[in-house]
């Protein structure tokens, strides 16, 4: 009975949420313009330069691009969850939630769930667009591996950032920090180029960050290498992320709420 | 017995230090309409947030229906409605789908959750819109909107956080004719209210509040009487007609009337203002006197708070606004 309503409460807040980007498509289309922005750019224009750093036999730039962006893309996409969460925190809507005989977590979990629903539209057009550029999957088994494995990242970081966007006092200031956290972790990772070609200082803290396994066990998947290192690292990683943070955003949610 | 629709027993609520509630004990019966009058900062958000289950109170008890609203909070959330200033309404949802989704939350079946939602749209005047996202919506017809969403769970006891503060008149109107249809349906309702005659044309008992204390409590007849009355103005031509004045006033002034001799101004203190200006006009048409500038005049919420604290109110600089303001 608990978790039936559990269920529902949580697709009822699902389905809110999903409205918003119906009612407003400019907000799914430029959560897709962004990644594929940096898709274009990075491998027109650095692609040329960096493209010579990937030495794996057979492996194009865009190869090695693609899972790193959609890892990337995922990251940024969690911010929105902070960002949403935040705004409706300021608004007289999260007192109606709180006074109906609802399940509590139903509004959280409506978000971070809505959210991986829009990441998995984003991250099939973003493999569209790859496809156009040369990217090609090694198999249908692992696609689906890595397109999985980049929605449960995501899931898992969309708590992470509801719950710092539930600490930010308004929407704005959670973006300003998510943004310090995502920046360092993105580019200071393997997404966009071989860790080899770091200096060994940086090297050290880029080895042992999750975005560079996350990337890795991406790529592994989706151009049918041998990595499972990764993969299990990455699965840890997200386990890790929900048992740490679902309970600090619930916590945070009914503290903040009061 | 009959539990109380609400009872406050020595309830107070500080943060930090500042104590926005101190000691307020209140109850009213079910199916009756309590109001709470007071200016910006005075603590009835406050009231409703704890009897909403949304803030906890420092000290004291606060039951609904008497269910304790700190040691049951999920029982409480199923028997109440909150509707308020802030409209608590969903921007990028359309009106169906706003009043839905509460009816759902609510644990309702969705057949008879959209059978709702279909009654309140058309009870609620939103039929035209119930397909329109929010945001295109009008103030009035989002608090509509916001009340209808607090309908949708058939609440025993229904909390109105100044329905009608920002309103223009016809809004406003349109706001008391659905809360007048409440009533008559038998809701019990708790309503907060800086206009005076709002809890006189709504409530059945009024306490009025200011820093988080009650200050007097009573019907609203009770109240007035203690608060000063109703009250016709004039202006007379000459100082020759005060005699035929003072006659034709004599029947209808509740105490004897005031005159100027400067401004020739007569106030007339009267029991029911809109009635007694009637009877005042067709005795000064008998008499066959002009009179200029004839107008009535109600006690205000100042004239309240003058009459109850010797100070007027402080709204000009409210203490806080927001909607988790200790308003």
């Amino acid at each position: 009975m608990g978790w039936l309503r559990l269920l529902r409460d949580t697709w009822v807040m699902t389905l809110r949420n999903l409205r918003r980007y119906v009612r407003l498509p400019q907000l799914l289309f430029f959560s897709s313009v962004q990644p594929i922005m940096f898709l274009l750019l990075f491998n027109y224009v650095f692609g040329g330069a960096l493209g010579s750093s990937v030495r794996i036999p057979g492996i194009k730039y865009i190869d090695f691009l693609l899972p790193g962006i959609l890892v990337q893309m995922v990251m940024f996409g969690g911010v929105q969850t902070g960002i949403g969460l935040a705004d409706d925190m300021g608004k007289g809507i999260i007192d109606r939630f709180r006074s109906l005989p609802m399940t509590r977590v139903a509004v959280v979990a409506g978000r971070t769930f809505a959210d991986a629903l829009r990441n998995l539209v984003v991250i099939g057009i973003m493999i569209a667009v790859g496809y156009l550029l040369g990217f090609r999957f090694n198999s249908a088994v692992d696609a689906l591996g890595m397109v999985l494995m980049a929605l449960l990242f995501g899931y898992a970081l969309s708590w992470v950032f509801a719950f710092i966007g539930m600490i930010a006092k308004d929407s704005e200031t959670a973006q300003l920090a998510s943004f310090v956290f995502i920046f360092p972790l993105t580019f200071a990772s393997g997404v966009f180029v071989p860790i080899q070609t770091m200096p060994s200082w940086l090297q050290v803290f880029v080895r042992n960050q999750p975005v560079t396994f996350i990337a890795d066990a991406a790529r592994a998947l989706a151009l049918g290498i041998n990595e499972h290192g990764a993969i299990w690292k990455t699965i840890i990683w997200v386990v890790g992320l929900l048992i740490v943070f679902v309970p600090l955003a619930m916590w945070q949610y009914k503290r903040r709420a009061s | 017995m009959m539990p109380y629709a609400f009872d406050l027993k020595n309830v107070t609520k500080h943060f930090g230090s500042v104590n926005a509630l101190n000691g307020v004990s209140l109850h009213s019966e079910e199916n009756k309409v309590f109001a709470l009058l007071g200016p910006n900062g005075a603590g009835k958000t406050t009231i409703v947030r704890i009897l909403s289950t949304l803030l906890e109170p420092s000290s004291g008890t606060a039951l609904v229906h008497g269910l304790d609203v700190q040691k049951q909070p999920k029982e409480v959330r199923k028997i109440i409605g909150l509707a308020g200033q802030y409209a608590a309404v969903d921007e990028f949802q359309t009106g169906f789908e706003n009043i839905l989704m509460v009816g759902l939350l609510y644990g309702l079946k969705r057949s008879e959750a959209r059978k709702r939602t279909e009654q309140l749209i058309e009870r609620l005047d939103l039929a035209d819109a119930a397909n329109r996202p929010v945001r295109t919506y009008s103030g009035g017809m989002r608090r509509r909107l916001d009340l209808g969403a607090s309908l949708v769970g058939q609440p025993k006891i229904l909390f109105l956080d100044e329905p009608t503060t920002g309103l223009d008149p016809a809004s406003r109107q349109g706001m008391w004719q659905i809360v007048h249809e409440l009533i008559d349906q038998g809701t019990s309702i708790l309503l907060t209210t800086q206009y005076l005659e709002e809890a006189d044309e709504l409530a059945d008992s009024i306490a009025v509040v200011n820093e988080g204390k009650v200050i007097a409590k009573g019907t609203s007849n009770q109240l007035k009487s203690r608060l000063g009355n109703d009250m016709i103005e004039f202006k007379l031509n000459r100082l020759d007609d005060l005699a035929k004045a003072k006659e034709a006033v004599s029947s209808i002034a509740k105490s004897p009337a005031d005159f100027n001799k400067d401004t020739l101004v007569m106030r007339v203190p009267v029991n029911n203002g809109s009635k007694d200006l009637m009877k005042l006009v067709e005795r000064l048409n008998q008499a066959r006197l002009d009179v200029e500038e004839l107008s009535l005049h109600r006690p205000s919420l100042d004239d309240v708070f003058l009459a109850l604290t010797g100070n007027v109110t402080h709204t000009d600089t409210p203490i806080k606004v927001n909607h988790k303001g200790v308003g």
